[in-house]
């Protein structure tokens, strides 16, 4: 990781996890300001996307090493 | 593993280049007592100045991801003294050998247990010759023989630790439904977190007629991953869930169920996926066999990874007190680094509680998936 491909490839994970991340926050921001009462749920399908994501992202970085 | 920081450091590659010169040096203090020249040991160069440089704050991180056979809490470097306990090693080579990791002076001696030397050396125990000389490969990987190790270490001493305070904390929760309805005492903080993972997990991922059975399995595992995550914040210095031998571990008991408990239709769907044509189904059977193993294996990488770089972000931004010093001025390292820490740590706390939370809930998730009963078109 401390060559510079390694470090290149780590910051485009980390690019590549962010923008993801921000989607679908930002979706599920959206779906519950137009639906407040479904929040809970959506909160929960967020947060699981979320991890599957991250569990992606990270497997990236250690296979990456 | 993962390397977040450079792992090698510049007094490993002395070591290194220097091995032959430590070697001659070894046999020539024969005859002393294990005095520090006699092993060539990577904490030595800069031992008297404690932490100073990158290369042993990244040293010291890396030390405290992985494993120890001691239990230390703090270490006077100038005074040489170390703060802690010894733990017991266990060692099966040509019989069980059985003695307390204090005679290693934390690798500074080498012990002779009937004909076999062995040595402590960055955390591993190797054989060795009298002298406890290290082989190097070109990777500065020691080659020397390693017994089979059995020890109870920090990270097997704190899952003892954690398994009696859980047992004790949930014992007492199930005693109190024999007087009443109505927690009582400590039991009070612990129903309502119980319920969470009831009624929040299991219920809706694995359906209100199978969920009981899974019950005992994912509040262990809930709780399990929660006190450590949190007793791995405090100073004590636990990085259990950091370990991926620990998240393995769980992950498997996680694959062992979904495979035992999957019925005839969560096979039907690997292997001859129902409603697809036959050469659509040939494709999807190795796709789906390869599925069952990367839900486990994003498991375990999320909790490990989650955990080693919360620990890898506290850790050096806490040693922006020595690198910040010359800098900032000490008062200035010190603000920083504390409220840098504070920060982190508040988002740690908050990390603990989600990674068990996730853990469970993708276990109960994917043993939702192989119980279902699907409706037959």
């Amino acid at each position: 990781m401390t060559t510079i491909p390694g470090l290149v490839g780590a910051g485009l994970i980390v690019i590549g996890a962010g923008l993801g991340l921000g989607k679908i926050g930002g979706s599920a921001m959206d779906a519950i300001a137009r639906q407040p009462e479904a929040a809970n749920k959506i909160q929960t399908a967020m947060i699981i996307i979320g991890a599957l994501l991250e569990g992606l992202a990270f497997g990236a970085l250690i296979l990456g090493k | 593993m993962l390397t977040l920081v450079p792992s090698f450091t510049m007094n490993a590659n002395d070591d290194q280049h220097q091995s032959d010169a430590h070697h001659e040096e070894a046999t020539h203090h024969e005859n002393n007592e294990h005095d520090h020249e006699a092993l060539p040991h990577s904490e030595e160069e800069g031992y008297n100045d404690g932490v100073n440089s990158k290369e042993e704050v990244a040293e010291y991180i890396q030390h405290h991801l992985g494993d120890t056979h001691d239990f230390i809490f703090f270490s006077d470097e100038a005074a040489g003294h170390h703060y802690g306990f010894p733990l017991p090693i266990i060692l099966v080579d040509n019989g069980l050998k059985v003695f307390m990791s204090s005679e290693f002076h934390h690798g500074d001696k080498v012990v002779k247990k009937g004909d076999t030397h062995y040595r402590l050396y960055h955390g591993k125990i190797y054989k060795t010759d009298a002298e406890g000389t290290i082989q190097y490969d070109e990777h500065h990987h020691p080659t020397n023989a390693k017994p089979l190790d059995l020890s109870i270490t920090k990270n097997v001493f704190s899952i003892l630790v954690i398994s009696i305070i859980m047992l004790l904390l949930f014992r007492s929760l199930a005693k109190g439904y024999k007087n009443g309805p109505i927690p009582t005492g400590f039991a009070r903080v612990l129903e309502p977190l119980v319920i969470f993972v009831r009624d929040e997990i299991a219920r809706p991922n694995i359906g209100e007629k199978k969920y009981r059975k899974f019950m005992g399995f994912l509040l262990t595992v809930f709780f399990f991953i929660w006190i450590t995550n949190l007793l791995g914040l405090t100073p004590l210095g636990i990085n259990v869930t950091g370990n991926i031998a620990v998240t393995i571990c769980l992950a498997l008991f996680t694959f062992i169920i979904v495979q035992f408990s999957g019925n005839k239709d969560y096979w039907k769907h690997i292997f001859w996926m129902p409603g697809v044509p036959v050469p659509m189904k040939i494709v999807l059977a190795p796709i789906e066999v390869l599925g069952m193993f990367t839900k486990p294996f994003s498991l375990l990488i999320r909790l490990f990874a989650n955990i080693t770089a919360g620990h890898t972000v506290v850790m050096g931004i806490l040693a922006v007190i020595y690198i910040g010093k010359e800098t900032l001025g000490t008062g200035g390292s010190i603000g920083v680094s504390l409220f840098l820490t504070l920060f982190i740590n508040v988002i740690e706390l908050l990390v603990a509680f989600l990674q068990a939370y996730i853990f469970t809930m993708l276990s109960s998730l994917f043993i939702g998936m192989a119980v279902e009963e699907h409706d037959h078109h």
